[in-house]
């Protein structure tokens, strides 16, 4: 770059004839810029709008027409099906359950962890991160036999906690706590151990409530998390009563239930799986954006 | 970091005797401790245990009754990996299809994904263009949906008679009927060429008990789906790290560079890409790590079919270990895959820290960058 900047000005008669050349290339670049927008747009949101027309269509329509986002005629026929003729109720129930849990405890137990970590000098400390580090990079996917041994072991495989506790904390989420809880400035803390507070007081009434960006994001992340998650509650529950959401849906559409067609069924039901999540993100969308990129940005 | 704490008066260097008597640096190693007490109790007890646990399962034949840690579970030691390796047999054949599926699955969603991801945040960092956060939104909003609402809609569109496929109508092509469909892509242009069965010498004697022509087959027409899915709701993900990366490329210098005369090619070659270049590599890199763990769509659009042509490592090791009971083949099957996966993730941070000691403490969180 320093090449290109170190050349010497443009010669003077060049700019005006370009600035000419140039309204009519912006132009054309925007107009090819928005054409380029809004075929990507189409490809990324297309598929949800075929989606959500189909669910409300009969069969035969969903089959003759698929690309068309209007279904003809309206129907509930496959949302009635849902709720009547499969689990989908039990599903939903079991899956707000194990999101509540697993988010409440993630974001109370990461804290604790992330707040110790970056803050509390203890015996320990850096090799404890260290391992935290190394766990993040343990790839889910060659943990389902592991689980299943453990929790098979335990004796809590097929039940509640098999579903929940595993997944009530997560290194990711440390991580994050510990980089919010490092850049708070010490001198609060400082002030309210002066004044006589615990450890557990300062971290629970001075230093939680400062860290509601992270805490925001956090709950967010797990709640996203753990009502998408699929491989877990494949290997800790196999009795249908204990389905959540993404593993009955898989069982729809992959499992015991069946291969027949039944697409607006299906389409329904991952459509009624995929509404939460986005609700949220849509409300707080700068939360998941600010996430990413904010840590691309200390990258 | 460890600057920060919280009391740092001038006794510390006498810390170990002070750490042991009462007052505030007493409290703080027991309180340090009751702090990580449950997240160790929960990370150890279902990560690092199991791990220690599956070990030791994948040196034995348990076939699910029982508990694995009794001696009547018959101890194998290395056998089930050298089955996988050197013993000629369906198993060997299955990890080995499976591995090749993964390699032409990797070789075209990294680059796939990560030049959409590239080009979609170029796009939207467009200075001259408005309803940018509309348009970025939308990208990304494929990344935080549920894998498996995704894979069923997804299943939808490359129906035999899907959207897919009518769209391709449109254009006057015959689609294909994705899921049932086994040749694979490399396979179809040899057929192009008029090579339509192995030449001798392709017939046989390829490495690992695969044909040279196995080999050559490259993704199935099945497994292409699983890609299109897969690019799709990775790229915004990715596209949001780019545009970081863009956002912090000042104006300033792709300004003087158009001033200069520069193309915009030019601007992008010289000016954009070698500033990015972190990023870049942090993309490709994550995009390895995580499309080596390919498993929810598999399980949910293929299940390793038509012919085994959509198997992968993970598929394949929750398959034998659950639906055929082998659980010491399949955890020794998750072994050779976590091996694959952490030598990728170890160059990756080697590099990472070599290339700027302070990125380098910085490391994408794990999650929804694979998508797996």
């Amino acid at each position: 770059m320093t090449t290109l900047t170190n050349r010497p000005a443009a010669a003077p008669p060049a700019p005006a004839g370009r600035r000419r050349a140039g309204t009519g290339r912006v132009l054309a670049s925007r107009i090819l810029g928005y054409a380029v927008l809004i075929f990507f747009g189409l490809v990324f949101l297309y598929p949800f709008v075929i989606q959500i027309g189909n669910s409300f269509k009969t069969e035969p329509d969903a089959a003759a027409n698929p690309l068309s986002p209007i279904p003809d005629p309206l129907t509930f026929d496959g949302f009635e099906r849902i709720f009547a003729g499969t689990n989908f109720p039990l599903w939903l129930g079991n899956s707000l359950l194990v999101t509540v849990l697993v988010t409440l405890g993630r974001v109370f137990f990461d804290s604790l962890a992330g707040y110790a970590l970056a803050r509390l000098r203890f015996p320990g400390r850096r090799w404890l991160f260290a391992a935290v580090v190394a766990v993040m990079a343990v790839p889910p996917v060659v943990l389902l036999i592991p689980k299943f041994l453990v929790l098979n072991q335990l004796g809590i495989y097929n039940s509640y906690p098999g579903l929940v506790v595993p997944l009530l904390a997560d290194a990711a989420g440390i991580f994050i706590m510990k980089q919010f809880f490092e850049s708070v400035p010490v001198s609060v803390e400082e002030a309210a151990r002066i004044d006589g507070a615990g450890v557990f007081r300062t971290f629970w009434s001075v230093v939680l409530p400062m860290a509601k960006p992270a805490l925001i994001t956090l709950t967010i992340l797990s709640f996203q998390g753990s009502w998408n998650e699929f491989p877990h509650s494949l290997v800790s529950v196999q009795d249908p009563d204990l389905f959540t959401l993404p593993r009955g849906l898989a069982d729809l559409v992959s499992g015991s239930l069946g291969k027949g067609t039944q697409y607006p069924l299906k389409l329904g039901a991952a459509l009624l799986a995929t509404i939460p999540v986005a609700v949220i993100f849509v409300i707080f969308q700068r939360y998941f954006v600010r996430d990413e990129s904010a840590g691309a940005d200390k990258g | 970091m460890a600057v920060h704490a919280t009391v740092t008066p001038a006794t510390t260097t006498a810390r170990p005797p002070h750490r042991r008597g009462r007052g505030p640096r007493g409290n703080e190693a027991v309180a340090g401790w009751l702090f990580v007490a449950p997240v160790i109790a929960i990370l150890g007890l279902f990560l690092l245990l199991p791990i220690l646990m599956a070990l030791w399962v994948s040196l034995t034949d348990w076939n699910g009754q029982g508990s694995p840690f009794t001696s009547q579970v018959p101890f194998v030691g290395t056998e089930n990996y050298t089955r996988l390796f050197t013993e000629d047999g369906l198993e060997r054949r299955d990890f080995m299809t499976s591995i090749r599926n993964n390699l032409y699955y990797v070789v075209i969603v990294v680059p796939a994904q990560t030049a959409l991801a590239l080009g979609l945040a170029l796009i939207v960092n467009n200075r001259l263009l408005k309803g940018k956060s509309f348009f970025r939104s939308a990208f990304y909003f494929p990344s935080v949906t549920s894998s498996v609402a995704i894979s069923v809609v997804f299943l939808f569109l490359f129906a035999n008679s899907g959207a897919v496929n009518k769209l391709l109508a449109v254009l006057g092509v015959d689609g294909p009927q994705w899921f049932a469909d086994s040749r694979g892509v490399l396979h179809l242009l040899f057929g192009v060429v008029g090579v339509d069965g192995p030449p001798a010498p392709l017939a046989d004697g390829g490495p690992f008990g695969l044909s040279w022509w196995d080999w050559l087959s490259g993704p199935s027409v099945a497994m292409t789906s699983i890609i299109a899915l897969v690019v799709w709701t990775t790229s915004g993900t990715f596209m949001l790290m780019f545009l970081a990366a863009l956002q912090n490329v000042p104006v300033v210098l792709d300004e003087a560079s158009s001033l200069d005369g520069a193309t915009r090619w030019q601007r992008f070659r010289h000016v954009t890409l070698p500033l990015i270049k972190p990023t870049m590599f942090l993309v490709l890199t994550l995009g390895l790590i995580g499309s080596w763990q390919v498993f929810d769509q598999v399980y949910v659009m293929s299940q390793g079919d038509p012919a085994k042509t959509t198997l992968t490592p993970a598929y394949l090791s929750y398959r034998t270990a659950f639906r055929d009971f082998d659980y010491g083949s399949g955890a020794a099957i998750s072994f050779v895959l976590f091996l694959i996966i952490i030598a990728l993730t170890l160059v990756q941070r080697r590099i990472m820290a070599d290339r700027d000691g302070r990125r380098g403490a910085w490391r994408r969180l794990p999650g929804r960058g694979g998508r797996s």
